[in-house]
């Protein structure tokens, strides 16, 4: 079930009266993808193609001796054999390109190991070869010497004075002197306010609790792939399944040291990103593999791979003290985080600081966030980064405070809640945003006052995402027959091409089935970053928009043209250019007569917008869950589950509740089940999906979803990006709900059977 | 380059010849959905792989001598589609049909479960509870054995060089008289048991207990036959206190460890609720039949 | 090096031959040899479904099946579904239902859907769970599937919902 909660439109191009935004066409890439057509990175053939494999480390931490390749390239069939020292060997440098700075020197190390491996599934030679078989063997057949050192995987444990240190030439920043000696804490940041310990001092109540998450990873079901093929003459292209092919050409090309322009890189069907392809794993490694021998070289991750060696987010141990008066309102907030970053500095934990506290009003605060490198993969990016982890523990403790206050969870919240005007706990002023309006949608909802059966309870809990715009390209071109064709650069992950071409169609005037969008290569349309952060439908939306508009007024100079009126004459209706002037007699021009006329009028009709989208509109979303745990197994059933999220304007209703469904099943996996585990020897116990424990669809009910449109001014029709928020809430709302069941405050993820017994049976 | 070979037989003295000549590294190939994920994982190194699908006896479900006989190949989906099994041995079933997907019911079978030697095999308590048997053939011609005789360890079983189990045989179903299996996993389906119960009982005329047994899985190195615990409830009408007494004798029996899917103290609490709870199905269902 | 097999088989009522090395998988088969990309690869170990095809009338994952065990045998995947250019009534359903984000778990959970639907043309909700559930979809939440599914199953006993 869905429901539509509009605040009258404040977007430009909404006049209430829209024709394609906000209707439920079927996609335009759908055909393709219920018929198996739909090509994704592993599915591209080329002739003459090798298939290449990586050799990764079995030890968490180990100092690479030597790499002995010789036996395998002895092998028949092998092609081509890659080390590090078939990489150069960059400087530390940062490099801003999507959702995260990322550093060149961690990234290609990442890539393939150079002297010393960080984790268990840290890359450390790679082979080409003529079948899948050869290339197995070749993996084989080449010896690597490793000098074992000792390894650190919990946060805390890598925080320690004592614990085995990663990197010799990292010292903590963000401390006020720099400190003597090299530490797992690659920085410390803080955002404070207010005097935090007057406060606690005045404050009724408080309370206060310890929150520990596990690493969980994104998951998508189509593991990492590229093609990647290098020419005699230096021109390379790649194939590959990633949230962003521009991106993949930047890393591409600071990894191997090549121009970016000589790279061509073309995005496949992308089977699922979640933000972990938001970065390079395999392409830099096809490509050397590639160049060395000569030929286009297939890379595709076996499941195991991707768990061991692609970015799962963090997992982290938090510290959340509140304090308020006894009407309720909140009046101090000390939240700590120590993020795993994985055996790279980067971990999610500024964003996560960032949002903490963002759905609250608080005078003193003060929240500080530790980044720890460990000897584990290295984090990538994962639906609202950081932000669901923190919301965890705050949302635990807020929890908990209405329960010592005897308020109502929701009110609560409202009488705490951000408001236009109110300065954020990260920093701007708050403007639009429909918080309150979804925290109303949630109290007003028949979930909320449903009644609940023994060993049962409900949870509620909030969650933020800044949403981001940023740069994008997009153009539109008309045919001769008047239908057009939308073509943006950034890989669709969600259903975009559905929302770009409806936004197109809608300032065209034209049906959908008129309007085809494509995702171009890197050569065929200009820069766009990368599909994250959820800024594809606000930034590259405005993107096609305004290209749309911009042939809107094309079409107008060429209507007056054919009318042989002034330009100030006509206008455009419905998808025709009319004159104003009823007492001239002329008759409507229609896009399709239009277009069929453009060479009488200047020829192709086309326009491309290149732009830097600033104002994209946070989202809030507010969740409540119904569980119930069996007390004597500790075994938890989510029985019913209802999400409101402020969506500004939802474009495409379907998949704007799509992304809202998705995001509470990921968090649900993550509240309940998931979790990177590992042995004592620090090799991860569970990569598979087996025992990593995704939810399957028995383990799910429907899930509701109220889309609350307060519109943002910033975006044509109002859009806010939607994709992040909701994953934030379920953690808590999850964790909440089993507080009410068991009447007892899990604070440690996941939410698992055993866990559960162990609370009850401790009374 | 290693070698793997792959021959489908058409008869069972043809296969265990086969199985013998291939050495250490030859496996009967039943359903294939452990074997093929051990090949892939490197866990069992590539040698001759026997297809037993192709000899009549290994597929199929036949009721013989008041029992069943049920090919050692036969598929999870086929037992739930055999109504005459489901009413008499529902619990056999329910293990069986715990196992994996329902494209791993169209492959999987009882028997590979049970070889596999994994003590969270799922179809394996029920069958131990049933008083099941195998039928083995191997080189030396054709021998039957209990179930809960072929694993011995994890992953080894009690089979000779050459043997395979061709047929599971289940003895006829008494009056009065049903089972049940249960099992925890931390999600509802695609999950490797934490802990299964499996409850065969037979009842008297005044609905008293008169038989039964109970057997438990992934709580020790093997199933664990709880004769302890069947001791518990027989002579009872499964009150209350009967049950306790069942839950305190299944606990006592567990040698479980701690690991990724659960901790042993955990497991063993489980056991106790389980049997419990398999009893009181196995229970209801007997009542029925009478 | 060991030695290739040579197969015939049907799939998607065709008759194929093809040649293939005894530890290559069915879906190795279908995708490398056959062209057959619609079959997915999530795991390699049966934990996600997308690599579901029909053998012999029941559903698999092709993944867990060696291609020279589909000698003599009928496969059915993806491409099979719909008749011609006209798309399978789940197909369908699950484009108005908007019941795929990524797509790439689509192939299998339709596949899987089928195999439903021939073995029960009416599932409750819980019943498709159940049956869905060695199918992964990581976008969707389950939800639109799930409404699809029923909405198809409808559809084909003639009934609206």
């Amino acid at each position: 079930m869905s429901d539509v909660l509009d605040r009258p439109a404040a977007a430009p191009l909404d006049d209430g009266h829209l024709k394609v935004v906000g209707t439920r066409p079927i996609r335009p890439d759908g055909a393709d993808k219920v018929t198996g057509k739909a090509a994704y990175g592993a599915d591209l053939a080329l002739p003459g193609m090798l298939v290449g494999r990586i050799k990764r480390s079995p030890h968490p931490h180990a100092r690479i001796v030597s790499i002995d390749t010789r036996r395998a390239r002895a092998l028949p069939g092998v092609k081509a054999i890659v080390t590090a020292a078939d990489f150069p060997d960059l400087a530390s440098e940062e490099y801003e390109a999507g959702e995260s700075a990322a550093n060149l020197r961690d990234l290609s190390l990442n890539v393939m190991a150079r002297h010393t491996a960080l984790y268990d599934g840290h890359a450390v030679a790679a082979v080409a070869a003529t079948s899948s078989a050869i290339a197995d063997e070749a993996i084989a057949l080449i010896t690597v010497e490793y000098e074992v050192l000792p390894h650190v995987v919990e946060v805390e444990a890598a925080m320690a004075p004592d614990a085995p240190v990663l990197h010799a030439h990292m010292f903590t920043e963000g401390l006020a002197a720099r400190p003597d000696k090299p530490s797992n804490i690659a920085k410390r940041n803080a955002i404070t306010r207010g005097d935090l310990a007057a406060a606690f001092a005045e404050a009724d109540v408080i309370v206060e609790d310890r929150y520990v998450t596990a690493a969980v990873h994104q998951g998508y079901i189509e593991p990492h792939a590229c093609v990647a093929s290098y020419a005699a003459d230096g021109q390379c292209q790649v194939w590959s399944s990633s949230q962003g092919q521009f991106m993949i050409r930047t890393y591409c090309a600071k990894v191997l040291d090549l121009e970016a322009s000589d790279i061509r890189v073309t995005p496949a069907e992308i089977g699922g990103g979640f933000g972990g392809k938001t970065t390079v794993y395999l392409e830099p490694v096809a490509l050397a593999l590639s160049r060395q021998s000569g030929a286009p070289v297939k890379l595709v991750m076996t499941r195991d791979e991707v768990f061991r060696a692609s970015g799962p987010t963090s997992a982290s141990v938090m510290h959340v003290k509140l304090g308020a008066r006894s009407d309720g309102t909140i009046i101090a907030a000390d939240v700590v985080l120590k993020f795993q970053s994985g055996a790279f500095p980067g971990s999610p934990v500024g964003a996560a600081s960032m949002t903490a506290l963002a759905c609250y009003d608080i005078p003193n605060f003060s929240i500080v966030g530790y980044d720890v490198v460990t000897n584990t993969p290295k984090v990538a990016a994962y639906r609202a980064p950081g932000a669901p982890i923190s919301a965890f523990a705050v949302e635990s403790a807020v929890d908990d405070l209405a329960r010592r206050l005897g308020m109502d969870p929701i009110a609560l919240r409202e009488k705490n809640a951000v408001r236009d005007g109110v300065k954020a706990s990260y920093g701007p002023t708050f403007r639009n945003i429909g918080y309150v309006e979804t925290l109303e949608a949630i109290r007003e909802h028949p979930h909320y006052a449903a009644p609940l059966g023994p060993n049962q309870g409900r949870g509620v809990a909030v969650g933020f995402w800044f949403n981001v715009g940023g740069e994008s390209t997009a153009a539109v071109n008309l045919n001769e027959d008047g239908s057009a064709v939308v073509i943006s650069g950034n890989p669709d992950i969600g259903g975009s091409r559905a929302s770009m071409a409806m936004m197109a169609a809608e300032v065209l005037g034209l049906p959908i089935e008129k309007v085809r969008p494509i995702v171009a290569d890197t050569a065929s349309i200009g820069f766009s970053m990368l599909t994250g952060g959820s800024r594809t439908t606000f930034a590259t939306g405005m993107a096609v928009t305004q290209a749309a508009q911009k042939i809107v007024e094309d079409l107008k100079r060429r209507g007056a043209l054919l009318m042989d009126v002034p330009v100030d004459q006509v206008d455009f209706v419905n998808g025709a250019v009319v004159c104003l002037d009823p007492a001239k007699g002329k008759a409507d021009l229609t896009v399709a007569e239009l277009a069929e006329k453009a060479a009488q009028t200047g020829g192709p009709i086309g326009a491309q917008v290149s732009l830097n989208a600033q104002g994209a509109g946070p989202g809030f979303g507010v969740h409540v869950c119904d569980v119930e745990v069996d007390p004597e197994t500790g075994h938890v059933t989510v029985l019913r589950y209802t999400a409101a999220q402020d969506v500004g304007k939802a474009i495409h209703p379907s998949y704007v509740e799509g992304q809202i469904q998705g995001g509470v099943a990921q968090g649900v996996g993550w509240a309940l089940n998931e979790e990177y585990i590992f042995d004592r020897g620090g090799r991860m116990e569970n990569a598979g999906f087996l025992d990593y424990r995704v939810p399957v669809a028995s383990d799910l009910p429907m899930i509701d979803t109220v889309m609350v449109e307060v519109a943002n001014p910033r975006h044509p029709f109002g859009a806010k990006g939607v994709g992040e928020v909701p994953i934030v809430p379920p953690l808590a709302a999850v964790a909440n709900a089993v507080r009410g069941a068991i009447g007892k405050r899990m604070t440690s993820l996941p939410l698992s059977p055993p866990k559960i017994r162990a609370a009850i049976d401790a009374g | 380059m290693s070698e793997v070979d792959f021959i489908a037989p058409t008869s069972p003295e043809q296969a265990a010849r086969a199985l013998l000549a291939g050495g250490a590294t030859a496996r009967p190939l039943g359903g294939g959905t452990d074997l093929l994920v051990q090949l892939r994982s490197g866990r069992l190194p590539p040698g001759l792989i026997v297809d037993i699908k192709r000899i009549p006896e290994a597929i199929g479900i036949r009721q013989e001598a008041g029992g069943f006989v049920i090919g050692a190949a036969t598929p999870g989906i086929t037992l739930s589609e055999h109504a005459a099994l489901g009413q008499a041995w529902p619990g056999v079933v329910e293990g069986a049909n715990l196992i994996g997907s329902t494209q791993v019911q169209g492959r999987a079978s009882m028997a590979g479960n049970l070889c596999n030697a994994s003590p969270a095999a799922d179809s394996v308590p029920a069958l131990v509870a049933a008083r099941a048997t195998c039928l083995i053939v191997g080189p030396e011609g054709r021998r039957t054995a209990p179930v809960e005789s072929i694993a011995v360890a994890p992953g080894r079983t009690s089979l000779a060089p050459g043997e395979f189990v061709l047929e599971i045989l289940l003895p006829p179903r008494p009056a009065r008289s049903a089972d049940a299996y249960l099992r925890m996993i931390p999600r509802t389906e695609m999950d490797i048991a934490v802990v299964g119960a499996g409850v065969n009982l037979t009842l008297d005329a005044n609905g008293v207990i008169s038989d039964a047994h109970v057997a438990l899985g992934a709580v020790g190195p093997t199933v664990i036959l709880a004769t302890e615990a069947a001791a518990a409830i027989i002579g009872s009408k499964l009150d209350d206190e009967a049950l306790a007494r069942l839950d305190a004798a299944a606990r006592a029996v567990c040698r479980p460890i701690s690991d990724k899917r659960g901790t042993s103290e955990f497991r063993t609490k489980i056991a106790g609720v389980l049997a419990r709870r398999a009893a009181v199905i196995a229970y209801g269902r007997a009542e029925k039949t009478a | 090096m060991s030695k290739r097999q040579h197969i015939s088989a049907v799939v998607n009522g065709d008759p194929v031959e093809f040649l293939t090395d005894p530890r290559a998988t069915l879906l190795d088969a279908l995708r490398d040899d056959l062209g057959l990309t619609g079959s997915k690869e999530g795991c390699g170990s049966g934990d996600c479904g997308a690599c579901s095809v029909i053998l012999d009338g029941r559903l698999v994952c092709s993944c867990l099946v060696l291609a020279v065990e589909a000698e003599g045998r009928r496969v059915e995947t993806i491409e099979g579904l719909a008749d011609g250019s006209k798309l399978h009534p789940l197909q369908q359903k699950f484009l108005e239902h908007a019941a795929l984000q990524c797509g790439f778990c689509t192939p299998g959970l339709l596949v899987a859907a089928k195999a439903l639907l021939d073995a029960n043309p009416n599932p409750t909700e819980s019943e498709a769970r159940y049956w869905l559930a060695g199918n992964l979809c990581r976008c969707t939440g389950y939800d639109k599937i799930i409404r699809a599914v029923m909405d198809a199953a409808a559809e084909l006993r003639q009934e609206t919902v």
